[in-house]
This record gives structure tokens, sequence and C-alpha cells, in this order.
């Protein structure tokens, strides 16, 4: 195994360009899990850790630019305002050494359906930058970027930048669930974004079908419902029966399989309650900010 | 030295020594092991070493075809590569019966056995070059449960048995049975108001220890092997490892290193005779480690369990009757899963009082993972059911279940279930009021001025509930355990202890072969050896096969037969020391010809005080060693078809009581009080002691609610051999764990101790699953409890 140390981004455009099958490694928390128990040997290990602005982050007049580097630990102290969604799912990456390593492009770059960022970045929104050197820079739609089990939109000579995640302009969760409440690999998770602006809310389901997903339908109903309810402007209560309906779909939006994790109905039915739960959680700090603001004029 | 070193030592009590038993000395390994610096067993070098690799088996039952080790050879780098027909002498091995192979041969038995075995100058070469040894498999049916290796037809696991319990079983695929009849289960069921069954499952629990398995091998030039490892036990390995090895057991010199935890997984072999076989063959010194991933393949697990229970009650609530029937699964090689069974059977009734039971545990041979010993030892299967039993039937006449296990407590006095009556102290219905009577954690305790704490939820910081359908429950359990080697095992333990001066002052040094697994023995013993002959100086000499046995750390009694050893040896010592000062200062006091003097602060003194002599004085350049080995009161084995018999040494009581939040939407649990209270006889390091009770008590509740070797029922292969997915409990899963402990002296026990590392263990899974049943209203008859089970999904 070669093991390439490029001292910049155009080095690194340049080495995956000539090394199409190097495997790009940052903080090593999934490429180094991979080779210990030997489930790749790639040809060439691609080095990323002396590119330091992979590691830095700016916060824009309407997202931030994530470097792909940036670690979880960063992410949970700098960003819980600009990114609360992503922020909650951060604090549950494994292990404070893991989130002191670790970072979303890396998860990315994997591509599992349990990674831990994926629902965040899709309920809110974000956008994958990406770059080769034959071709130059492009913005991918994270909706567009899962592919398969482990697959994703990159094309071999290409590696991930940073992430263009849109700020906050509402509410967001994240819930994950695992059998031990700390340091665990989710059996599902789910996160959710109210977009207040946009009036509209996005969703992102994890480890519950072959990529991370959005529960489509499920945000078609509540969007719908929403919006015939006048729930934006009136922030009132969701009726219950919404609610149950968009946890239904959300259950609905599912493949999920049976594994030694937990079982395809367990993730089914967990994913409903997430999807219920930070819908609630979600809204009910909405109508608080409804509150504040009411409170303030 | 002159003198003998056998006869009775005096009843003497020597008085208060600083640092001596009852203080909360500091570990000498602690700051080393928190800090990173402490060696282990994996950590060991030497010049020119090989690393040894095995190749395990891809199948669970199958016929080896063939085994083509040409392409491995080939590498460079490789300096070995053997399989079963390339082993020097014996190639099986086992504690209580010789079935296991040291390489498969003829067929393998279960998924991960050792097929070959690889030595390379480094660890990857010698892992790829195991991974270019071609195995062919003809596979077999596979045995996996009760209704397979029984039934008419089915191939039998061992073929030709010959051990000591195969005459007796009723089916060769039965390692062992062990049935207790007493009394008149059919007259008593008559006079039971209430009747209540019960089906229960245990999973397959690892022990998970950090350290894997590890060691070296360096060959001698006498044709001999210098071994170092991690193990429980380095008598019983070097008694399995020289006819393996074709040498005689003083060719094989075993030293201890360090141990990374062991909880009965190491009582077994691992890499023992691999690495030695390697360094004969190859003629240098070989390390062995396993990753995480064999080490699941290393060591045997804790066996998984089915257990069918009966019992009875009157109306007012006294228990009637039990008939059970316990069935583990010993997995392809016996280890020491007969023991195992009689246990289980002889503690299948808990600590309450029943005059009439039909009680059946057998051990089965199958093609799963291989188990044997683990913290609980064939208790904590049945603590699991009975201690459900008791709820169930608390909860159908109506009773409080605490009051009914008390009215049902036995005591000293009570006749076991094998016709023996407990001679010491057994305040299990103490135990039951201590864990009541503690004050609730507050209602809704995740409530904050800043909303929901979800650290303090179920779910933890994944966010899964602020609160909503979180529902609380509380259980309790209590549960019984023996101490020791039970049912006729000469059970004994070797210790040496040396006194001199040195640098002009008295030292004394303690030279014993227990193996320092993790639960304070090297504390224990300086604090003996302070107390009974009055020195500050105490060294702990290396465990090593130079001094006599100390038998195994497990069955929680080497602080009982170790600590007995030294605290024998060195009332022999002070005994001749005593000798030498009368020799030489006789004539100086009268004093000197009674029989009650002390050691104390260094000087020899009456019982009022007054000092005789310094030991410095006393000994000058004369060096005092005395090796004895010291016994417990014999047992005896239990009877075939009765099951009657004095098989137990001591017992140890514990009891808990948990206190849940369970998420009944998503059937997640947390455990935010796991409250303890057990007798240890006598607490020799009170730190030590409550140390041990939180351990043993996070080790059951890790079995309550997440840590199972899932293995596959259609290939009978392991699902989850690593961390991610054999889940252990973190420090946000472990609650809070108070302990209360009593002293209630054994007076057969050295310093009244009783054994206290796994009591703790048998009681606080039935406490958490009881618990959980109280907040969902659930039966969960089978322990892991998962999401799944309390969702219905």
């Amino acid at each position: 195994m070669d093991f390439l140390r490029p001292a910049s981004w155009e080095e690194a455009l340049a080495a995956k360009a000539e090394h199409p099958t190097a495997v790009p490694i940052a903080g090593g928390t999934d490429v180094m899990v991979e080779i210990n128990f030997d489930h790749r040997r790639p040809e060439y290990l691609l080095d990323l850790n002396r590119i330091a602005e992979l590691s830095q982050w700016e916060v824009g007049e309407e997202k931030v630019v994530l470097g792909a580097s940036v670690p979880y630990t960063q992410i949970i102290e700098n960003l819980k305002t600009e990114l609360p969604g992503l922020a909650r799912a951060s604090h549950t990456v494994a292990s404070p050494q893991i989130r002191n390593r670790g970072g979303v492009g890396g998860n990315l770059g994997c591509a599992s359906p349990a990674g831990d960022s994926h629902p965040a970045l899709l309920a809110s929104g974000a956008h994958v930058e990406v770059e080769s050197q034959a071709r130059g820079v492009r913005l991918i739609p994270i909706d567009e970027f899962y592919k398969g089990v482990k697959r994703n939109a990159l094309e071999a000579d290409e590696l991930i930048r940073s992430v263009h995640i849109p700020k906050a302009t509402g509410p967001q969760e994240f819930s994950k669930v695992g059998t031990r409440n700390a340091m665990v690999i989710a059996v599902c998770a789910f996160g959710l974004a109210l977009h207040p602006e946009k009036r509209i809310v996005r969703t992102g389901i994890g480890s519950a079908a072959p990529t991370p997903v959005r529960a489509k339908a499920a945000e078609e109903f509540l969007n719908a419902a929403l919006e015939e309810g006048g729930f934006w402007e009136s922030r009132k209560i969701i009726t219950p029966s919404i609610a149950k309906e968009f946890a239904t779909l959300a259950s609905g939006a599912c493949n999920p399989i049976d594994d030694v994790r937990g079982t395809a109905n367990y993730r089914r039915h967990a994913v409903g309650v997430m999807a219920r739960r930070n819908l609630m959680w979600t809204w009910e700090s909405y109508r608080g900010e409804g509150r504040k603001l009411e409170g303030a004029a | 030295m002159a003198g003998t070193t056998t006869g009775a030592p005096t009843n003497v009590t020597q008085k208060y020594n600083k640092g001596g038993i009852g203080e909360s000395t500091l570990r000498p390994d602690g700051t080393l092991k928190v800090t990173g610096e402490f060696a282990y067993s994996s950590d060991m070098w030497h010049e020119d070493m090989l690393w040894g690799q095995t190749l395990r088996s891809t199948v669970a039952h199958a016929e080896i075809v063939s085994i083509d080790t040409t392409e491995a050879l080939k590498m460079d780098g490789v300096y070995a590569v053997l399989t079963a027909d390339d082993l020097p002498a014996a190639k099986n091995y086992g504690m209580e019966f010789q079935d296991t192979p040291v390489l498969a041969y003829g067929k393998v038995r279960h998924h991960g056995e050792p097929i070959a075995l690889v030595a390379a100058d480094h660890p990857e070469t010698a892992r790829r070059a195991a991974a270019k040894i071609v195995v062919e498999y003809r596979e077999l049916p596979l045995i996996t449960d009760e209704a397979s290796a029984l039934a008419e037809d089915a191939i039998l696991v061992h073929e030709n048995r010959d051990d000591h319990h195969s005459p007796f079983v009723p089916h060769p695929n039965i390692v062992h049975h062990q049935p207790i009849v007493r009394g008149n289960v059919e007259e008593a069921a008559k006079k039971a108001d209430v009747i209540v069954t019960g089906e229960y499952t245990f999973g397959m629990q690892d022990q998970a220890f950090l350290g894997p398995e590890s060691g070296l091998a360096v060959p001698a030039e006498d044709g001999g092997i210098d071994l170092y490892v991690a193990t429980q036990w380095l008598h019983s390995d070097l008694k399995q490892i020289a006819p393996c090895l074709g040498l005689p057991e003083e060719k094989v010199r075993m030293t201890m290193s360090g141990v990374g935890g062991a909880f009965g997984g190491r009582e077994d072999i691992s890499m023992q005779i691999q690495a030695s076989v390697l360094a004969l063959r190859t003629g240098k010194p070989v390390k062995m480690v396993y990753n995480r991933t064999e080490s699941f393949f290393g060591h045997v697990h804790r066996h998984p369990a089915k257990l069918y229970y009966e019992h009875g009650a009157t109306k007012d609530g006294k228990l009637t009757h039990l008939k059970c029937k316990i069935v583990l699964d010993g997995g392809a090689y016996a280890s020491s899963t007969a023991s195992v069974v009689g246990n289980a059977s002889s503690l299948s009734v808990g600590p309450y009082v029943v005059d009439n039971v039909d009680i059946l545990a057998i051990g089965l041979y199958t093609n799963n993972p291989p188990c044997g010993a683990m913290r609980g030892f064939g208790a904590v299967q049945a603590c699991f059911a009975y201690e459900a039993q008791m709820d169930k039937l608390a909860a159908k006449l109506g009773m409080d279940p605490v009051e009914f296990r008390q009215l049902n407590a036995m005591s000293e006095g009570t006749i076991m279930p094998t016709g023996q009556p407990v001679e010491s102290p057994a305040p299990v219905a103490e135990l039951l009021r201590r864990v009541k009577a503690r004050p609730m954690p507050p209602e809704r305790q995740w409530e904050s001025s800043e909303g929901a704490d979800v650290r303090a939820l179920p779910g933890g910081l994944s966010n899964t509930t602020h609160g909503e359908g979180v529902v609380r429950g509380v259980g309790y359990a209590v549960g019984i355990k023996n101490v020791g080697f039970s049912e006729g095992f000469d059970d004994y333990s070797t210790a040496k202890i040396i006194m001199e001066v040195i640098n002009g002052e008295p030292v004394v040094t303690v030279h014993t072969a227990m193996a320092e697994v993790g639960q304070g023995g090297v504390t224990i013993h300086a604090q003996i050896a302070r107390t009974e002959l009055g020195v500050q100086q105490v060294t702990i000499h290396p465990a090593d096969t130079q001094v006599g046995s100390a038998g195994s750390t497990s069955a929680g009694r080497q602080t009982y037969m170790t600590g007995g050893a030294i605290k024998n040896s060195c009332e022999l010592v002070r005994q001749q020391v005593l000798e030498i000062g009368r020799r030489k200062f006789g004539s100086y006091h009268p004093a000197w010809a009674t029989e009650e003097l002390l050691f104390e602060g260094g000087k020899v003194v009456t019982n009022s005080g007054e000092v005789l002599a310094s030991l410095v004085d006393v000994l000058e350049d004369e060096v005092v060693s005395v090796e004895e080995e010291w016994r417990h009161q014999p047992t005896e084995a239990f009877d075939r078809v009765t099951g009657q018999g004095r098989g137990h040494v001591q017992y140890a009581f514990a009891a808990h009581r948990a206190v849940v939040e369970v998420d009944t939407e998503l059937g997640l649990v947390k455990v935010i009080e796991l409250a303890c209270a057990q007798d240890v006889g006598k607490a020799l390091n009170p730190l030590s002691v409550v140390g041990q009770i939180q351990g043993g008590t996070t080790q059951g509740l890790g079995v309550a609610v997440m840590e199972e070797i899932i293995v596959d029922p259609k290939t009978a292969k392991v699902r989850n051999a690593s961390f991610t997915d054999y889940l252990l409990p973190t420090i946000l899963d472990t609650p809070t764990i108070p302990v209360d402990y009593i002293e209630m002296a054994d007076p057969k026990a050295p310093y009244g101790v009783r054994g206290i590392g796994e009591a703790p263990t048998l009681s606080s899974t039935p406490a958490v699953l009881a618990a959980i049943r109280a907040a969902t209203g659930l039966e969960l008859t089978k322990t892991p409890v998962r999401p799944e089970h309390i969702t219905g999904t």
C-alpha cells in the first residue's frame, strides 16, 4: 500500500487524478476500521491531513461552508446556532476521541446508511462541493448524493472539499436509536428541520434504507397540511392526527433490513416515533419563538 | 531453614498493624493502568522474536477434507506453518475433559476453531500467510439446541467419549446432567394454592475483557520453554500445556504477565500451546496477540440457557415446591460445563427455603461456540429464572415482592436442596430490607431548569425522548452463589513467605502463583502479611510456577484461599521467628515463655503491649522461609441420582434494587440506580470491596439490556464478534450504584471473609428485568431485553 501525502489541495487533486483508486483518508475513523478488519486493501491511501483548509469553516450570510475534515467536536462547539441539527447529530457520533478526529467529509465519502450526519444534511438541504483536476468544482445537491449502499455520486477522480449547509432559519432536531446510551452505531436515525422562510419541513432518515433518504411523502403531506391549516402564521399546536399521519408516512419511507442491530419492523416503528417527536419538539420551539416575537412586539 | 514448616498455627490473633487488613490501601497497579503505562501481556517484546497467527474455521461443523499450506510456506518471512499433523505430542487438552484439539484434526466442531498456525517475522506477514492456507471442508449437519442434540438420529459432536461423566449421561451429546431430588414434589404440589410456571432464555454473554489473549513463548537452552502469559491459573495451564509439548512440567516455566481482565474467560487455555509449539518448532521466541475479533473466538463464553420452572405456594405465601429443568448450551467443547451444571443445579432454588424439589440441569455438546467459566458460573442463569418466578408468585398472591421473598428467605441452618446445611450467616431477608429501605431517586429526575437533560433519559445523548413515553419501574432481586471449588475438588492454595532483614528493616516477601486479574489480590496479600507479621515492607513476588499452585482466580476464592494460605504461612513464620527469639532472648524476659506474643510495628510484643525485642534483633541475618499449602474444608460430589451431598464450601449473598426509566414507545432503557446490599463477611479492603460489587453489578446490567453474542441458528456462526456490535455498558449506561455491605463473619473462613466478586453479578440482571417488567407490564422472559421485545416489533 502506498501512502500519498499531498501538501495542498491542488496536489491532492493531481494525486487523485493520477491514482483514481486512491482512498482519501482524513480522521481515519472509518477507513482505518475497514483496513484493520481487512475489509479493504486500497492500493493507495491519500492522506488529506496536511491540507489545512479542509479543517476550516466559513459562516456566510445564508450558509456555512464546512470543510470536509472539520472534526465533529468543532461543529458541536462552534456551529450549534447555525447548524443545530448537525451539531445534535455530531454529538451522537461515537466517543469524544472519535469526534476529535472524524468529520462530515468522511461520513459522505463512506456513504454508509448508518452515518450520523446524513439525516441532518438531508433535512437542511445541503450541497456537497466536490472537485476534480480535469473538470473543476461541482456542487452536488444532497438529495442526489447517495447512490446505493456505501456508494455516492463522486467520480473516481473527485475529492470532497466541503459541504455547503444553509444556516438554520427555524428549529432543527435529530434523534438516533441505538441499544446503548452512548457510543453506539445507529439502529436508525431521524432528522427534521423547519424552514419557516420557505414554509416547508424537510427530513432525513438514517439506517433504515440502503441509503440515507428523505421521508418525501411525509414531508409533502405535512407541508400541505401546515399550509392548508395556516399553521405557519398562526403557530398553533399541530393536531395529533397530523402528527400521527406524518409518523406513519415517515415509517413508510423506510426500506429497512433485519440485521444483528435490529429488525426491519422495529426500524420502521422507531422512525415513526422519532418523526413524531422531532416534529413536536421543533414545532413547540417554533411556537415558542412566536411567543417571544409577540412579547417583543 | 531449620525447623518444620508444618504444624498447626496458634490461635493468636494479631492486632492492628498499619496498612493491614481492613484498610483501603491503594493498588500498586492502579495509577499505571489509568495512565496507560501498565505492561500487559500484549506489550512484551523479545529480540529476534516471531509473530504467531492462527487460522480458524469458517464453518461450524465439517469434516476437514484437506489443508494446503503450500502457498503460505512460500511467503518471504514465514518460518513455520503447522497443522495438527505437525504437533509434537498430545493433540488434545482441556481443563476437565481433554476434548479440545490444539489444532483441529478430522473435523471442526465450531465456528472459529483453530486449524493451523503460522510464525512469521511480522504480524502482517503471518496474517497474510494464514489467509493463504486452503482448507477444504465437507459440511456436517449442525447441532444447535436441545432438540437437535438429543434427536434420535442426532450426529454426535464427540464420538467415543471416555471422560468421567460419559458412562452416566443419558445421551452422548450431554456433557453432564445433575438431578436433585428432595422431599416429595407431587405431594407438596397438592398443598399449593397457586402454581406458577415460566420458561426463560438467557443469552450468551462474553467476558469481553479489554486485554486480548496474548503472550510470549521463549525456547530455552535445556529444550524447555519459558512462557509469559496472562491467565487465571498458572498451574492448571501448566498441566495442560506440558503434555501437548511433550515436555516434563519442570521444563515449562510459566510467569504471569499483565492481565487485562478475565471474568472466567482466561481459565481455559488460549494461545499458550499455540505460541509454545511455534517456538519449539522455529527455535525462536514467538509472540501472539489475538485481535478483538479473534478474542471473541479465543475464549469460552457464558452458557446460554433455557430454564423451565414451576413453583407452588400456599395462599399465605409459603413456597411448597419447585420443579425445574435447566438446559445449558456448552458448545463444542466441554471446558467447565460439567461444573457449571453442578452449580446451576445445586443453586437453582435460590436463597429460599423449599423442602420439596425436583431439579435437573443438563449441559449440552453442540456446534455453538464453547462455553465455560464466567463470573457467576451457572448461578447467574438460575437466578434470572427463579427471581422472575418470585415476582410472578408474589403478583399472583397479591403480596409485596420483597415481603414474599423475605417470608421464604433462607437463613443460617437452612438445609439446601442438596441436603447440606448452611453453616454460616445467610442474612437474605436483611439484605432485601436494606435495599428496599433506601430512599428512591426523585421522579422525573431528568428535568432541570434548562429543560430535559437527555443524559438522564433513555437514549442518552442520542436525543430520542425528552420525557415522552417514559415510565419508571422498580424491581428487586436476591441471589446465592457458592464460593470456592465444589463437589469434592481438592481445592488448595500455596503461599511462600520469606522474612528477613534488609537494610536494617524487617522485610517480608509474599510469593504465590495467584493470578492478579484485577481483583486486587496484590493489595490484600500485602495487607495480610502486614497484619500477621507486623512489618511495613512487603514485597509481592511475581506469580510463577516456581512456587506451588494458588488455584484459580475464580469462584470468588482467592482472598479466601490464597489469603488463607498467606495467613497460615505467616503464622508459621511467626512461630519460627519466635523460636529464634526464644533461643536468643528467652532468658531476658519471662514473657518469652508465653504463647501470646504478637508482632507489632516491627517488634515482638506481649499481649499487653510490652516490647520484648525488635524483629531486626531477633532475625539478624537469618532468613525464615515457609512454603505451605492450605485447604478449605473438604466437600463431596453430588450424588448422580439424588443430587445429595455436601458439595459447597461457602455461600455469598447479594440483593439489588433497580430503578429504571423505560421509553415504552421506543423500547429503550435507562437504569438510573442499581442499589446493592451484600454480606461480605469481612471487608479486608473496603475500597476494593465496593469496586468489586459495582463492577459485578455493572456486568449484570450489561447482560440485562445489551450484552449478547449472537449466533445464527442456521449456521452456528457468530454474527457480532466486535465491540461495534457486542455492546458493553458505557459510563452513561452505568447508574449510580450505592453499595451497602455488611460484615457477618463466616467462622470457617480466614478473618471471616466471604468471596464477593460474583454474587452482585447474579441479582443485578433479574433486578433490572423486574424493573423493566414493572414499567412495561410485559412478561419479558429473555435476557438481554431488546427494544423489539418491549415494543413488540
